[in-house]
């Protein structure tokens, strides 16, 4: 994570339709925010301004934290949420390529599909809860639905752009060299569109990791987000602040993990060029 | 440079016409609106020769390029190359555009730029590696292989697009313009290195410009368009010697005379689309 601020701005969000905000501030304003944040949730309770038995320090919470990390049913409801997070993340990364590809080469599915697509997508996920329950109850299916619709138009968007962002020049050159179909897809649609991707996926991360927790909180369903519900209702707060503070660590990772993966596959890219030695 | 230069012999002076432009006419369809952009184009290129398309802006060049590469389709008329009917790339082409900075891919570094095309033809490895070394080494880059293209200069960007032709082995080389973004003496290193590669490699080049001194220096024919719509007006023989320089040759009264000559065809077109855009 220490490296992670000498990487260039994420001048590529605002190629993709400007959708990069979320994760704008870069890791080492993230660490000072975050050290600021433990300080004042020090101060604060001890100072009375609020009560403790709503906010405890953050050396309470810290002390939680510890013990949290000691106890194997923490580890499991975090792998819970991982695994729900990122199952849910692959197959709507997966559904989003793969829709965004035939949707997006073939203008007339585009036609066909834009009215639909733009009236589906601003369903907020939470909305489909009832319906998870209904037919899923509240295991781990319940929480995939909802990750994978959250995060499914996120990928597919940014696709739509990348797949509709090939530069003409690039594609007759491709033509006159003999390139087929698929070999356009491969060596230029894949490689234009792969920066758009690449924005969706991390987009989608931050999304899905959201999700998952909301599933877990209000469904009932195993993972990090039960586990808040019922130390909230146990009256444990420093536990409960202690799973938050995991949850945000989890969101910090994520991010991390996703800008490392668009750093390594797009080095071509404006927005990461650097002046290499030829 | 061995394998290169065997399609030289193979040129010869035979005259087989290789490129055949039959009554070629385009119009763009557009939304209430049609643009006639080619009128009737007809003229041959025969095998191994080097000819020079030259014309104003807006002249239709593009489109008649695009129409002969198989990326457009002619709204009546034929291209036949080879004794084929074009309708679609034909494989025995190659195309360099004007845009190098777009028509390079910028993912790929210019050793995997010129060898795509060379993969797409199912060469084996070791004949691919030859033959970028070969071509790159042609255009005078044998130390850039693993650059990006967003790496060189605009110059060295388009030597490469050229070296990605070259490196096809294409029966003929399809020019749009090429050196119309670059400085004027990399253009004229440009010219020259076009003109010993067609030396060298024989092989048949349609070379579209909009600047008379060009087609007339690099040309063994230059054909000129009229404006839009366009016909040939002319189709100038250019007589000057194979070795050419861009000092002395310029100079030389015989350029000069013929670069007039194409130069008043030029004006006199434009003067008669003055009058068909009244029609
Ligand atoms: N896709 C298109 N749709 C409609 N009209 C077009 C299209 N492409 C070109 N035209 C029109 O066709 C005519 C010829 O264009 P073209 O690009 O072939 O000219 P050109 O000779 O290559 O010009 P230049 O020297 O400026 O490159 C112009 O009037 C242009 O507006
Ligand atoms: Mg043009």
């Amino acid at each position: 994570m220490t490296s992670a601020p000498t990487r260039a701005a994420p001048v590529r969000s605002s190629r993709a339709g400007g959708a990069g905000r979320l994760t704008g501030a870069n890791a080492l304003l993230g660490v000072l925010g975050f050290a600021a944040f433990l300080a004042s949730l020090e101060a604060v309770p001890r100072l009375g301004l609020v009560s403790p038995d709503y906010l405890p320090p953050a050396s309470r919470i810290g002390a939680a934290l510890v013990e949290l990390v000691g106890e194997a049913g923490f580890w499991t409801a975090l792998g819970d949420t991982v695994r729900g997070w990122s199952t849910g993340l692959l197959i709507a990364v997966v559904l989003g390529i793969a829709v965004g590809f035939v949707v997006g080469t073939v203008p007339v599915l585009r036609e066909v599909t834009a009215s639909t697509i733009e009236f589906l997508r601003p369903i907020p996920s939470v909305a489909l809860i009832p319906l998870a329950v209904l037919v899923f109850g509240t295991d781990l299916r319940s929480v995939l639905l909802l990750v994978v619709y959250a995060s499914f138009w996120q990928v597919l968007v940014q696709v739509l752009y990348g797949v509709q962002d090939v530069d003409p020049v690039a594609a007759e050159t491709a033509r006159t060299f003999g390139l087929g179909r698929w070999a356009r897809i491969r060596h230029v649609t894949w490689p234009t569109a792969l920066p758009y991707l690449l924005t969706g996926v991390r987009l989608a991360a931050a999304v899905a990791l959201i999700l998952a927790i909301t599933a877990e909180l209000v469904i009932g369903a195993p993972g990090l987000g039960n586990e808040i519900g019922v130390a909230q209702s146990g009256g444990a707060v420093a536990r409960m602040y202690a799973l938050v503070v995991v949850t945000g660590l989890l969101g910090v990772a994520v991010n991390v993990l996703a800008r490392r993966l668009e750093k390594w596959l797009l080095s071509w890219h404006p927005s990461l060029r650097r002046e290499v030695a030829a | 440079m061995s394998a290169m230069s065997q399609t030289q012999t193979e040129a010869g002076p035979r005259t087989e016409v290789l490129l055949d432009v039959r009554a070629v006419r385009k119009v763009y369809e557009g939304r209430g609106r049609s643009v006639e952009a080619v009128r009737d184009l007809t003229f041959a290129v025969a095998r191994g020769d080097l000819v020079c398309v030259v014309g104003p802006s807006g002249a239709g060049k593009t489109t008649l390029l695009k129409c002969i590469a198989g990326l457009l389709a002619p709204t009546s008329g034929e291209v036949v190359l080879e004794g084929e009917s074009v309708d679609g790339p034909p494989p025995g082409m190659a195309v360099v555009f004007q845009e190098y900075g777009r028509s390079l891919f910028p993912w790929m570094t210019v050793r995997k730029n010129v060898e795509l095309p060379l993969k797409q033809k199912k060469l084996p490895k070791a004949r691919r590696a030859e033959l970028v070394g070969q071509a790159l080494d042609a255009v005078g880059l044998g130390d850039v292989h693993g650059a990006y293209p967003w790496q060189l200069s605009g110059g060295m960007q388009q030597r490469v697009a050229i070296a990605r032709a070259i490196a096809y082995e294409p029966h003929i080389l399809l020019m749009d313009e090429p050196f119309a973004a670059v400085d004027a003496q990399t253009r004229a290193d440009l010219e020259d290195l076009v003109r010993s590669l067609w030396q060298r490699l024989g092989v048949t080049t349609l070379f579209v410009t909009h600047d008379i001194d060009e087609a007339v220096y690099l040309g063994q024919r230059v054909l000129v368009l009229s404006s839009s719509p366009t016909v040939v007006l002319d189709d100038v023989a250019v007589d000057l010697p194979a070795q050419r320089d861009q000092l002395t040759t310029r100079s030389s009264a015989r350029f000069t005379e013929l670069r007039g000559h194409v130069f008043a065809q030029i004006q006199r077109a434009k003067k008669h689309s003055g009058a068909s855009v009244v029609e």
